[in-house]
């Protein structure tokens, strides 16, 4: 196990009559690229800004390296700490380079790297236009940039891809793969599931304050027992081939038709099944097997607690 | 407890600054004050049928008058909506995850604001004072300079109130509201609410307890600073002769003006935990 970076422990977060976070514990590593995911008002932002200091906690309590989030250590911590809020508001008034250079001057960063940044985040070209005039995709990029100045050790991105093109969500996660090859820790949230779950190291799901489940994406698909989906192309003429093999592990629901088969399989059944399938030799011609995503995953923890 | 970083005071105050330098407000606010100063120095007496320029002394209880009702409300008006405008747009939060505590960013917006009103009165009333310089002298000069100085402790009080209000109020609308109120009940309100105390009570109020409301009331603090000086200045206003020649010590009513900047700024920085 890595060293502990952020530690959370039984953090409540109570407004006048809802719970907004309720009792969460948490460890993230140095060097992790941690996910956040969970519908809207589940509590991922609220404490997103109880971990940057913005807001006070009701109980419980919040280090990061070793530093409670408040007082002047923590102002040294914040040096190192990089933060994409979600709802992003720069001013319009700045332009691109000015806005770097008021963070920067705030952050104590060099202000000598702010054209690379925005060269970085592909903003280059529109340095010196005020942001006014940026699209929300840029406004995002150039948010993306400030969180990047002072060559944080910790990045904060609160749905960071929100308002991205599909080139753009590209490139970020090019940016956050070469920043975590830097040993750069990262917590950050989306509502597309799909686009996390293959980057992220481990994740956290939320609801209603609480989180609902954690782990590596896969321990939380095993976690969940959900099937796996299988397409299954076979020799025309032997569907009843396929059928059989199917029958004999109990696999009887699931279509056929010119050739290709599509079913579910319980996981514990997945090697017993590509197992015989392969047996039956050339009778099948090719296998894809899907796990199931995350999004399965996702509804699958939440549904649990619908009543 | 946290110590001050002055540097992070002067970016935020260098920015607040800059914008307003940028968007030619501190340009349109001279450019009125300049205006206004000449036209009353020049027009002042009209009502007494002459016009032309006066000595400097009736000139600047002209200028008082003018800036009790405007310089307040510029302050308001900028000061408003410092804090408001940044957290319903959201950028506060940004703001604060940054090194920087919430005090740095008060006393900073404070600074950068209260830069653009000195530099606006100073060369507005500056530009004035030129021309006045040349028709009236260099002994007219040096009251002139004691005007502009309490003009801008003026402004300064008004900002710390818009300041404050910016902090309290929950949305700009509200802040807004709340700062014309204050524009009303300060310059418009409360001399005619003391007057009609005193006329309600039929002298049986005790004089010596009217300085003291005088006194909060930073306009009013103001307007005898100006004018105390000034025998033949001092009959044209009849609010004056109820405050005591004592306590017109400009010294001590500096410090009330003093005391009227750091008290709403010192509110705003309660509230702004």
């Amino acid at each position: 196990m890595t060293d502990k970076l952020i530690e959370i422990r039984g953090v409540h977060k109570r407004y006048a009559a809802v719970n907004a976070v309720n009792g969460v514990d948490l460890t993230v590593g140095a060097g992790e690229l941690f996910g956040l995911i969970g519908h809207n008002g589940a509590g991922k932002t609220t404490l997103f800004k109880m971990m940057l200091g913005l807001l006070p906690v009701s109980a419980g309590e919040i280090r990061i390296g070793g530093h409670a989030v408040r007082g002047e250590a923590f102002r040294q911590v914040r040096r190192s700490i990089g933060y994409l809020p979600e709802s992003l508001a720069l001013y319009d008034n700045l332009s691109g380079l000015e806005t770097l250079h008021f963070f920067a001057r705030l952050k104590g960063a060099d202000l000598a790297s702010c054209p690379a940044l925005l060269e970085q985040v592909g903003l280059a070209e529109a340095a010196g236009q005020r942001v006014r005039n940026y699209s929300k995709g840029m406004r995002q990029r150039l948010g993306f940039a400030q969180a990047l100045l002072g060559a944080p050790r910790l990045l904060f991105l609160d749905e960071p891809t929100n308002g991205l093109d599909p080139q753009g969500i590209l490139e970020f996660y090019r940016i956050l793969a070469e920043l975590r090859q830097g040993g750069v820790t990262v917590v950050l949230t989306s509502h597309i599931l799909a686009e996390i779950q293959q980057r992220v190291d481990r994740l956290a799901l939320m609801r209603n304050g609480r989180i609902q489940a954690l782990g590596t994406v896969q321990a939380l698909r095993e976690g969940q027992a959900l099937p796996l989906t299988l397409r299954v192309s076979y020799r025309p003429g032997d569907e009843d081939t396929l059928r059989r093999v199917l029958g004999s592990l109990g696999i009887n629901d699931g279509e056929a038709s010119a050739g290709l088969a599509r079913f579910t399989c319980p996981r514990h059944l997945k090697m017993a099944l590509l197992t015989a399938l392969t047996a039956a030799g050339s009778a099948i011609r090719d296998i894809d097997v899907h796990e199931p995503s995350l999004e399965d995953v996702f509804l699958g923890y939440t549904e649990e607690l619908t009543p | 407890m946290s110590g001050i970083e002055f540097r992070q005071i002067r970016v935020i105050a260098g920015k607040e600054f800059r914008d307003r330098l940028r968007n030619r407000w501190v340009l349109a606010v001279a450019l009125v004050f300049t205006v206004f100063a000449l036209v009353i120095a020049y027009f002042g007496s009209a009502q007494q049928g002459a016009v032309g320029w006066r000595n400097i002394d009736v000139t600047i209880a002209s200028l008082v008058s003018l800036v009790i009702y405007l310089v307040p409300l510029i302050a308001l008006i900028l000061g408003y909506d410092a804090i408001v405008a940044e957290r319903e747009r959201g950028s506060l939060d940004l703001l604060l995850s940054m090194p920087i505590t919430r005090l740095e960013v008060l006393l900073g917006k404070f600074t950068g604001l209260a830069g653009a009103l000195g530099v606006a009165t100073v060369v507005g009333f500056g530009l004035a004072g030129v021309l006045l310089f040349y028709q009236l002298g260099s002994a007219a000069l040096y009251h002139y300079g004691g005007f502009v100085l309490s003009a801008f402790l003026l402004s300064l009080c008004f900002l710390s109130l818009a300041v404050m209000v910016s902090v309290i109020a929950e949305d700009r609308v509200r802040a807004s509201g709340i700062a014309i109120a204050l524009w009303f009940f300060y310059v418009l309100v409360y001399d005619l609410l003391l007057l009609g105390i005193l006329v309600v009570s039929e002298g049986q109020l005790n004089l010596n307890f009217f300085p003291v409301l005088l006194m909060l009331n930073p306009a009013d603090i103001f307007r005898i600073l100006n004018i105390f000086g000034f025998e033949d200045v001092r009959r044209i206003y009849g609010l004056a002769t109820v405050f005591p020649e004592t306590l017109a010590n400009p010294w001590l009513l500096g410090s009330a003006m003093v005391f009227w900047i750091i008290a709403p700024l010192g509110v705003a920085v309660w509230r702004f935990k």
